[in-house]
This record gives structure tokens, C-alpha cells and sequence, in this order.
């Protein structure tokens, strides 16, 4: 027999889930909906589906081609400055480490301002998807450093490349065959954020799109302005499909694996 | 295994923040030789230690030799250099087999040779079976066998262990030090251990340095540090030592707790020490008289406390009887033990 308190507090956490979990469910039923004011008796269709990818096709093919050129930069650019970060404990990059918070803070529409103020002179910069590019790095780039640099802080980085250097290693090889392996899930937890938030990304690319160059977020807005209810669902069900399984993956990867027990201290190496 | 003797020259290290972790010290270590670095946290140990390896460049006018090599200005890497960290700092993305196959790997070794030194390592540590373990699944001790192992399978010029034992329990400790060291005994290879555990130092060393605030307080034999310490430093430091005042007249020093024998001369006050081992107790007659205060029934041995007229002592006896706090004792002291420090 369970308390009366235990069926209250199901009924409100069922609610609760309906009331985030339906509009979802609604909008991708109005996708696969023949006739969405008719209702889904008006029978299922993946119609508007192929007409989002006829459509849209080439901002799906952006987006996936600006995330992973992001990813690639904030690889490059960013597990770098996490290891300085970490390496130099001085007040300067602690300064640093705490500015890393900004991105978040401050709204995305003001530093695509600031990007055009800066770079909108350069026509051609302006009308490429590199544009948009640059400011996706501005905005993602903190989210790698902090990711690696939290794995970072997290193991004795200095006392490992200490005795891989004892054994020989240079400086190149400590940090390809020590400092990067041990920093794995950090990097791949920082390697999901980037490409997840890059694909979502819609306030900044917002202003720095041109009408050649459509991101999946901009195409969404766009299609919810001028296409019918049904074309803008089917789009939103193709941006689930991309985005539910990086951040299952952002999901798995970001939750510590359970440790093991250590052995019993008696094991093999004292009883040859 | 090529051993190769070791010479710091003038080495002094100064950090970043102008503290002075180390005076210049010149420091001379034979090939094959095991020597324990001693002292207590802070005196420069382990920076002596980090010069060695190369992790640590002494400040200017100071030199590293390696068998008539000037190696001041060569990087870690290139030192060949075995060393086994504290922490052990074992790679944990690695496996066991891995981890010891590194440094070989680095060298260029092929697959065949690098397997076959690997195992022969493993079986020379005993943990042959732990071969494709992960790190995070090894005890303490298997991770300290690891370490051992990783940094002697490159056949370094030098072996150095910073605290090697400090991070495992007792029991293990004494069991791992004595492998450790017939192991080591075996091996051509001059090895430096730094420990602030006097009783590690002695067991593995054929000699101890024992350094205090920077400095070097002492460099000898164990017997040597312990018998004849150098200073107050090192006699505190190494073992327990008893402290009684006393006044040398002719060939006896007046002590609180009776007169003992002096046959080295002098005059005037002095303090007077001698070590518990020193002292037995006399049955009838004795030099000293004394009272229990405390006592300790350790088993194999009991330890008094004996106030000597307001200055306690520490006494070991293998007597099999019972003591009472408040019980006179009469004392016997070896006078070739006795010594007294400037």
C-alpha cells in the first residue's frame, strides 16, 4: 500500500512532463500530418517531409558543414589554450579562465553586431558562410576550453608528462601520446557542445546569414514565416532527428564512468 | 645495465617565488650505489633529486655530471634517467604491459623487443598476470610494482625514487621495502632514494645524506648517522636520543641522575646523549637511579620513560618482568655510546 502523498506527487510529475513533452509531440504529428486543420484524420504523409528537403537540403548540408569546420577550429585552437590554461596557473589566466563565461552571458544578436561592425567592410567575408563560421567559433570556443580544461584540473597533467619525459618522450610525444589521451572525454564532451550548439545556433547567424547563406535554424524561421504550418513541423522533425542524438551522446559521454573497487591489497604481486 | 656515477657541483636552487630550496651542495655518487637522501619536509630533498632527473635546472654556476658527462643543459628526455614518482604517476590510458612498453616505445624498440623486455620486467616484479590490467584497477603496491618496472625496463643510467614507499600502508611497506631492495641489489645500477622515514633510509641505503633546511647535515654510512651524528640535527632526526645535562669533573660527568664515566676529557656543563638501546638496567649498584613514570609493553620489548631527576628518558628493555609507574630503576649506560654535540 503506497501513501496517497505518492500518487499526488505522480499525478504532478506526469503533468509536468506532458506540459513539456506534448508541444513536441504535436509539432512533429503536424509535420506527418496530411492536412494539419483537418487534423490527423486527414491521414499520415512524409510529403512535407521531402518537400523540407527539397526545399532546405543546402542549409541542413551548411549547418553540418559549419559544425564540424567549427569543430575543427575549436579542436585546434581550443585544447591548446585549455592546456596553457591549465599548465600556468597565474592571475592572468585565471582571468582568463573566468572572462571563458562571457559567450554565455552576453546575448548572441551582440556579437554578431560586433563582428559586422568589424568585418562587415569585407564584401566577400560578408557574403560567405565563413562569416557565419567565425562567429560560431566566437561563440562555441569557451564551451571547448572549458570542457577540456575541467578533465584537465582533474588528473596530475604535470606529474604524468613529468615521467613521460623521464622515459624519453619529447615534448610533442608527451603530449599526443599522455596529455591528449588522458584528456579524452573532456574533449569529446567539448566536441558534442560545440557541434550542438553550432547547429541550434539561431540568434547570431540570424544577422550574419545572407540569403545565400541559409543555416538550419535561419531556414526553420524562415519557413515558419512563409510556408505552411506542416513544411515548418516536417522542418523541425528533420532538426530533432539531427540534434536528439548528439545530445544523447553529449548525455553519455559527460556522465563519469562508475569506478571500479580497488583489488584486495593482497593480490597477486605479494603471493608469487 | 651500465652504471655510471652521478656529481652535483655547486647545484643551488632558487624558485621563481625567491624561495631558496636548496644551498649550493656538492654531491658525489658512486656507480651501483644505493643512497638514501633524508630530511624532513621542505629541505630540499626532492629538489636535489628533480636536479638529477633534469627536472629541475640548478641555479647558475651549478653542474650536473654523469660519469664525466656535463649534462646541466640537457633536457630530461635525454638524460636517461629512471624514476619512480610519488604518486607512482602511472599513464591511466594505458594498460599495465603499456606502460612499461612506453619508454621502449619512444626509443624506437621494435614490437618483438619491446614484448620480450616487457615480460621479462613483469616477471622480474612479479605481476607477470597483470599484464592488460588497466592502471585504475591495480592496489597500491601493484601500481608502486608498475612504476618499478616502467622505469627500469629502459635500463636508465640512473635510478631515482622519489618517497617510493610513502603512499602504501605499514604492512606492505615493510614487505615491499625488503623486495625492493634485494631487488635492487642485484641490479648494476646506482639508485638515489629520497624519503623523510629514517628507517626506510637505513634499510636501503649503503649510505645516507641527511639534509636539513637546504643543506647537507650529513653524508655517511647508517652506522655512521646513527652512532655518530654529525650534529643535533641529525641525531634528533635519525632514531630516538635521550638528553641529559651534566657537568664533566675529571673522568665523570655529574649528571641529575648520578655520575656516569668520561673518559674524553673536557670540563665545564655539557648535555650528554645516548640512544635507549644503550641503557640496561642494572640489578643491584648502577650509575643512574631513576623513577618509572611510563611504560609501554611493545611485545617484543618494553619502553620506559625514567625521570632522571626532572629529565625523562627513554629506555628499551627486553626484560621479561612487570614495571610499575612511581618504580626506582637503577641504570647501566655503555659509555662508548655516550657523545655530546657542539
Amino acid at each position: 500500500m503506497r501513501r496517497p502523498g505518492f500518487y499526488l506527487q505522480l499525478a504532478f510529475t506526469l503533468l509536468v512532463c506532458a506540459f513539456l513533452i506534448v508541444p513536441v509531440f504535436m509539432s512533429i504529428l503536424a509535420g506527418l500530418t496530411h492536412n494539419y486543420f483537418l487534423g490527423v484524420a486527414s491521414g499520415l504523409t512524409f510529403e512535407w517531409v521531402a518537400k523540407v528537403w527539397e526545399l532546405y537540403a543546402e542549409t541542413i548540408y551548411r549547418s553540418i558543414g559549419i559544425a564540424l569546420a567549427c569543430l575543427a577550429v575549436t579542436l585546434v585552437l581550443g585544447v591548446p589554450a585549455a592546456y596553457v590554461l591549465a599548465k600556468r596557473q597565474t592571475a592572468l589566466t585565471r582571468a582568463i579562465e573566468e572572462l571563458l563565461v562571457m559567450p554565455v552571458a552576453v546575448p548572441g544578436l551582440a556579437t554578431a553586431l560586433a563582428l559586422i561592425v568589424t568585418f562587415g567592410g569585407f564584401r566577400d567575408l560578408r557574403t560567405s558562410a565563413l562569416f557565419i563560421l567565425i562567429g560560431h567559433v566566437l561563440f562555441t570556443l569557451p564551451f571547448m576550453v572549458r570542457s577540456v580544461l575541467a578533465v584537465m584540473s582533474s588528473i596530475d597533467l604535470k606529474t604524468l608528462e613529468e615521467s613521460a619525459a623521464t622515459l624519453g618522450a619529447s615534448f610533442v610525444q608527451r603530449f599526443f601520446s599522455v596529455v591528449l589521451p588522458n584528456c579524452r572525454s573532456g574533449i569529446l564532451a567539448g566536441a558534442l557542445m560545440v557541434v550542438t550548439l553550432s547547429i541550434g545556433e539561431f540568434n547570431m547567424t540570424w544577422l550574419l546569414h545572407t540569403p545565400l547563406t541559409k543555416t538550419l535554424p535561419v531556414g526553420l524561421a524562415d519557413s515558419y514565416a512563409s510556408m505552411r504550418l506542416e513544411i515548418g513541423s516536417a522542418y523541425t522533425l528533420v532538426f530533432f532527428l539531427m540534434i536528439v542524438p548528439l545530445l544523447i551522446a553529449l548525455q553519455a559521454v559527460s556522465t563519469p564512468r562508475r569506478k571500479k573497487p580497488l583489488p584486495q591489497e593482497a593480490a597477486p604481486g605479494t603471493a608469487p | 645495465m651500465t652504471s655510471i656515477a652521478v656529481r652535483l657541483e655547486a647545484c643551488a636552487k632558487t624558485f621563481a617565488d625567491g624561495t631558496r630550496a636548496l644551498h649550493p651542495v656538492d654531491l658525489e655518487f658512486r656507480p651501483g650505489e644505493k643512497v638514501a637522501i633524508l630530511g624532513p619536509s621542505g629541505c630540499g630533498k626532492t629538489t636535489t633529486l628533480r636536479i638529477i632527473a633534469g627536472l629541475e635546472m640548478p641555479d647558475a654556476g651549478g653542474r650536473v655530471w654523469f660519469a664525466g658527462e656535463d649534462v646541466t643543459a640537457l633536457p630530461v628526455e635525454k638524460r636517461n634517467v629512471g624514476m619512480v614518482f610519488q604518486n607512482y604517476a602511472l599513464f591511466p590510458n594505458m594498460t599495465v604491459a603499456e606502460n612499461v612498453a612506453y619508454g621502449l616505445k619512444i626509443r624506437g624498440a621494435g614490437r618483438s623487443e619491446r614484448e620480450q623486455r616487457v615480460m621479462k620486467m613483469l616477471e622480474m616484479m612479479r605481476i607477470r598476470e597483470l599484464a592488460e590490467r588497466r592502471i585504475d584497477q591495480l592496489s597500491g603496491g601493484q601500481r608502486q610494482r608498475v612504476a618499478l618496472a616502467r622505469a627500469l625496463a629502459v635500463s636508465p643510467r640512473v635510478l631515482l625514487l622519489d618517497e617510493p614507499l610513502t603512499a602504501l600502508d605499514a604492512k606492505l611497506r615493510d614487505s615491499l621495502r625488503i623486495e625492493i631492495d634485494a631487488l635492487l641489489r642485484g641490479l648494476d645500477v646506482l639508485a638515489i632514494y629520497v624519503t623523510h622515514d629514517q628507517a626506510e633510509a637505513m634499510a636501503l641505503g649503503d649510505r645516507i645524506i641527511v639534509m636539513s633546511q637546504g643543506r647537507v647535515a650529513q653524508a655517511g654510512t647508517p652506522r655512521e648517522i646513527y652512532h655518530h651524528p654529525a650534529n643535533r640535527f641529525v641525531a634528533e632526526f635519525v632514531g630516538t636520543l635521550n638528553r641529559v645535562p651534566g657537568r664533566i669533573a675529571g673522568d665523570q660527568i655529574e649528571t641529575p641522575g648520578g655520575r656516569l664515566p668520561w673518559p674524553r676529557g673536557g670540563s665545564g656543563t655539557v648535555e650528554v646523549f645516548f640512544r635507549p638501546e644503550s641503557v640496561t638496567l642494572a640489578d643491584g649498584g648502577g650509575q643512574l637511579a631513576g623513577t618509572v613514570t611510563s611504560h609501554f609493553f611493545l611485545g617484543d620489548r618494553t619502553r620506559l620513560v625514567i625521570d632522571l631527576g626532572g629529565h625523562p628518558i627513554i629506555v628499551e628493555t627486553v626484560a621479561r618482568r612487570e614495571f610499575r609507574n612511581g618504580e626506582a630503576v637503577r641504570l647501566d649506560v655503555d659509555p662508548a655510546t655516550l657523545f655530546t654535540l657542539s
